[in-house]
């Protein structure tokens, strides 16, 4: 699945950028990291023989959703929260996150070492075709219903979208 | 030389999944919140076509349309709502949205 020291860079950089977008005062600077991970992950999923999902992730993800976001951080000029950021955050607040945070790494690191060994079972070995066309295949086969369902959440989102941006007592 | 497991991948996604998580805890301003949890989401989606890679199965990779799917949604009605929140408001730190009303 990769080579281990390709790996190692693109999961550095991945934890990097993540760990960027957390730190950053600046909204802007959280998406730009935003980008370069999700970027990142893309370059992954090409390495895990998903070539069109990495195409997705790019224009989709690191392309569409984030311009969507930079626009409304930019439209609002909500780089920064006004005043000092950590108004109103109780002290325990942050120790209480991190123990959490700490404490879900730990039940996910339990949970790889002990318990069911996912690490064994499956087959691996050669790759098997997973360009645009078996994508196509299986998602207007087997997924059809699936695929309906998601048009029409899309179409609700939009309408939903539509519905919030209209003003009350106004036509357009 | 080692060779890249799916444990790899796990211990990656779940790192990224625990950042997502706790910048959705710590911070305050309601855009990063759902940066955050865009994170987590693809962590969950590498994690689905780790698994399709390693199971040699296409499925993975089909779930992960739908996920991104319903990530766009969400990100559209989201955003719309925190353009809504900052209309009345003028702020979009979630300590100030403490009514339903608007």
């Amino acid at each position: 699945m990769g080579n281990p020291i390709v790996f190692l860079i693109l999961a550095g950089i991945a934890l990097i950028s993540a760990l960027g977008m957390l730190m950053s005062r600046n909204a802007v600077h959280s998406a730009l990291f935003l980008v370069l991970n999700f970027t990142t992950i893309a370059v992954l999923f090409l390495i895990l023989n998903a070539p069109f999902l990495f195409v997705t992730q790019i224009t989709i993800y690191a392309g569409a959703i984030m311009v969507l976001f930079l626009f409304v951080v930019m439209l609002l000029g909500a780089e920064q929260l006004r005043g000092d950021p950590t108004q109103g955050l109780g002290r325990w607040q942050i120790p209480l996150s991190i123990i959490l945070a700490v404490a879900l790494i730990a039940t996910f690191g339990y949970i790889l070492v002990s318990g069911t060994d996912v690490t064994t079972v499956g087959a691996e070995g050669e790759a098997i075709a997973a360009g645009p066309a078996e994508i196509g295949l299986a998602l207007f086969e087997s997924y059809v219903f699936p695929f309906e369902v998601a048009s029409i959440l899309l179409l609700v989102a939009m309408i939903g979208v539509v519905v919030l941006r209209t003003r009350r007592g106004e036509n357009a | 030389m080692p060779e890249v497991t799916i444990g790899w991948y796990i211990a990656l996604s779940a790192a990224l999944f625990t950042i997502g998580a706790l910048g959705v805890l710590i911070r305050r301003n309601a855009i990063i919140i759902f940066m955050s949890v865009e994170l987590m989401l693809n962590a969950a989606n590498l994690l689905f076509v780790a698994f399709a890679r390693h199971l040699n199965d296409l499925d993975g990779q089909i779930f992960v349309f739908f996920v991104i799917t319903v990530a766009a949604a969400e990100v559209a009605v989201g955003l719309a709502l925190i353009v809504a929140i900052f209309r009345t408001k003028q702020s979009i730190n979630i300590d100030e949205m403490n009514m339903l009303k608007g």
